[in-house]
């Protein structure tokens, strides 16, 4: 409304002031046929789970030292595991 | 003869009161999952994490999730004491225990991947972290 009340003022000739209106509107209708092409922005959860690798210090050669302790320890709790 | 009897009685007695003081000690270790815990298990609601501890695959129900925390809880103590006990932090012990206890699960069950995915197990061997013995 705004470019067209001041473009009535300009004289017809004045092509540059055309021009640039119609860029601006052409611009503007692209802007709003994508949009409405494309319906709304949407954000999916990502479907794996987000996993923070706390583990990763953890040494093969402990793991090893621990391995026969920790398979007596789930013999001996075998109700929890 | 009463005393030879007596003695007899003592001994028995004491024998006696062994095998209960034995009982015990040994009930624990012996003890066995509780049938709910073994039907969330077998039904893949619940499986076992990289770290250690239970997880609940899927939402959950509220009584699932009190009865895998208390698990956890339950784990994570003993996970404690064990780690102090060897020298070891808890979680180098818990993830040490992790492999095992994924190692063990039955075909069927549940299990965490090292990508954080959950699998079901097969007949294959599982897909554990490349450090697990």
């Amino acid at each position: 409304m705004m470019h067209a009340r001041s473009n009535d003022r300009l004289p017809p000739n004045r092509l540059p002031g055309f021009l640039f209106r119609h860029s601006a509107v052409t611009n503007g209708m692209l802007a709003l046929s994508a949009m409405s092409l494309g319906g709304c922005i949407s954000v999916n959860a990502p479907e794996k789970p987000i996993v923070i690798e706390l583990n990763i210090n953890i040494t093969q050669e402990v793991i090893y030292r621990l391995a026969e302790d920790a398979g007596n320890t789930i013999k001996e709790n075998s109700d929890i595991f | 003869m009463a005393k030879t009897e007596r003695k007899w009685t003592r001994s028995a007695l004491m024998s006696a009161m062994a095998a209960v003081a034995l009982g015990a000690v040994a009930s624990p270790a012996m003890a066995q999952r509780d049938p709910a815990y073994e039907k969330a298990r077998a039904s893949g609601q619940v499986g076992e994490k990289t770290d250690g501890y239970l997880g609940i695959v899927g939402a959950g129900s509220s009584e699932l999730r009190a009865m895998v925390d208390d698990i956890n809880i339950r784990r994570r103590a003993v996970y404690a004491d064990k780690a102090k006990a060897a020298n070891a932090t808890l979680q180098e012990y818990a993830f040490t225990a992790g492999c095992l206890a994924i190692a063990r699960t039955d075909i069927g069950e549940k299990y965490q991947a090292p990508s954080g995915e959950w699998k079901t197990r097969t007949s294959a061997a599982p897909d554990r972290d490349s450090r697990c013995p």
